[in-house]
């Protein structure tokens, strides 16, 4: 069984935004929420790096562990999923989550955040709607695991920064770089995310 | 001229360590075929990551807590948030249960030693017993409905099933976060109208050596509230402060907080709950079932004279002279 990850390698993205687009325009995501970002890391100083980030579908996910009503889960992929009828809206997965994914469709004051909305890995959702029908989309968005591709932000990214697919092959994609041209600013994420980190 | 020199010397001598002391951080800059590689000036994320408790950046987007790109304190907040608190509670709530359930197969109920006199004398006023009513069932549905926020799951959710735990637990939030409201107006009127009886007094000393009232054969003297009841007093003054500050910071998520400041909200007011609720049972137990007499005082607001005498006589010799005073004017 493959085990799903994401890797941004950082001395390849140049802060395009492009997997931001992709994701917001294919899972048709509502005004304010992003469920991947870029973030840049000592911004105009030496060193400078940028990130794409979004839920890494971590192993012992903390936000489903942390979830008062436990909608949230991880498929035998380790994708982690969610249910949007059984979210209560407490942000508390926000607090758990070591990477800002979980997003709420309002501001969020007396708790009225609505319910939670993260990458689904382009895999549909966790609730009880039929894969790939219309009535997920609506909810979750696009489910392209399900036809057997990967996440578009991972997918059309321009540099191949961001990198998709069974934890092992991403890896050892990342390492051979590495080696390939003698630096790398490391897996970010990785070993909080996974408890491992990707040594070269 | 010479003293110049040396002093030239001497920075020259620095300049050339500094540089060879730099130079394996520069080696590291240099691509593998040895030329020099502008671009792989790296920055690890395990160093940032040593340097600071999390890695935060510029982002295009205008929210500032999406900066935040890595933090690992989720991790040990999960860690507080199901395991830490829930043995913790589970160990402080059910340990009071068991103490108070020891208590009063040991002690029993205490009962008015004379008896009752059959005459009454008021000890709350009906805006006291507002007050207090108020706090007290805005306290209970706070405590419920954050109970359930922890152990819900483990409790009710195999029970009745996600679907209906999920209903349950969304208007379980909302009643939560608006009860907040009329707990802090009775928290503040508590806070206001006993604060005086309340100070610390000499005769608080006596009724500790007496054992409190808890030892039959002697009697503590105490005003019109013992230092057991000033214990709880300002107990619940300072747990109350300490919930509602939290409370309101997580009802108005990332205001003036950042993440950390956020989950040590979440923290605080978990903890702090967890020993209200515990000093609470505490306070119901000696108020009801533990006490014969003492329920009134909250109930009708009119005590027996001798539940008065035993446990707060000093108050009741006040207030029969006041009594004493008020009926007689009119004869003089």
């Amino acid at each position: 069984m493959a085990r799903m990850k994401f890797l941004c390698d950082a001395d390849r993205c140049i802060d395009c935004n492009a997997c931001v687009t992709a994701c917001k325009n294919e899972n048709e995501v509502p005004w304010g929420i992003n469920r991947r970002r870029v973030v840049t890391i000592n911004d105009g100083k030496p060193g400078e790096r940028s990130v794409s980030m979004a839920c890494m579908h971590c192993t012992d996910a903390p936000c489903a562990a942390v979830c008062p009503v436990s909608c949230i889960y991880p498929t035998d992929d380790g994708i982690v999923l969610h249910s949007k009828d059984l979210c209560i809206g407490c942000g508390y997965c926000f607090y758990a989550c070591p990477f800002g994914a979980p997003q709420y469709p309002q501001v969020g004051n007396f708790g009225s955040r609505g319910k939670m909305d993260k990458c689904t890995y382009c895999a549909g959702g966790g609730g009880t709607e039929a894969p790939s029908s219309a009535a997920e989309f609506e909810k979750y968005g696009s489910n392209r695991f399900g036809e057997g591709k990967l996440p578009l932000c991972a997918e059309m990214c321009s540099t191949k920064s961001l990198l998709a697919g069974d934890g092992d092959i991403i890896a050892q994609i990342y390492k051979e770089r590495v080696l390939k041209r003698g630096y790398g600013s490391g897996a970010w994420g990785w070993i909080t995310a996974y408890h491992e980190d990707v040594n070269v | 001229m010479i003293c110049l020199a040396r002093i030239r010397l001497l920075l020259v001598a620095a300049l050339l360590f500094s540089a060879a002391a730099a130079t394996p951080a520069l080696a590291q800059k240099l691509g593998p075929d040895g030329a020099p590689n502008p671009t792989a000036s790296v920055t690890p994320q395990r160093d940032l990551l040593m340097q600071a408790p999390r890695i935060e950046g510029r982002i295009d987007i205008p929210d500032r807590k999406a900066s935040v790109l890595i933090q690992p304190a989720g991790r040990t907040w999960d860690y507080f948030h199901e395991v830490l608190l829930h043995w913790g509670a589970a160990v402080v709530i059910l340990g009071t249960i068991v103490l108070l359930g020891a208590a009063y197969l040991i002690m029993g109920r205490i009962r008015i030693s004379a008896g009752r006199s059959g005459r009454t004398v008021l000890r709350f006023r009906a805006f006291e017993r507002f007050s207090h009513w108020l706090t007290a069932v805005s306290f209970v549905v706070l405590g419920l409905t954050g109970l359930n926020i922890t152990f819900g799951k483990i409790v009710l959710l195999p029970l009745i099933g996600p679907e209906a735990f999920s209903e349950i637990s969304q208007i379980a939030k909302y009643v939560h976060n608006f009860t907040s409201f009329s707990f802090v107006a009775g928290l503040v009127l508590i806070i206001a109208i006993f604060f005086w009886d309340n100070l610390p007094a000499k005769v608080d000393i006596e009724w500790l050596k007496q054992g409190g009232g808890f030892i039959k054969s002697k009697h503590a003297p105490a005003g019109r509230f013992n230092p057991g009841e000033k214990a709880v007093y300002w107990l619940s003054l300072t747990a109350g402060l300490a919930v509602s500050i939290s409370g309101f910071l997580l009802l108005f998520p990332f205001y003036e907080t950042n993440i950390a400041e956020m989950q040590l909200a979440q923290v605080v007011h978990a903890v702090v709950a967890v020993l209200f609720i515990a000093l609470i049972l505490a306070h119901i137990y000696i108020g009801t079932l533990g006490m014969e007499g003492a329920f009134e005082a909250m109930g009708t607001g009119e005590v027996d004279i001798n539940w008065a005498k035993e446990h707060h006589d000093l108050w009741l010799a006040e207030q029969l002279e006041k009594l004493g005073t008020r009926q007689s004017a009119p004869a003089e």
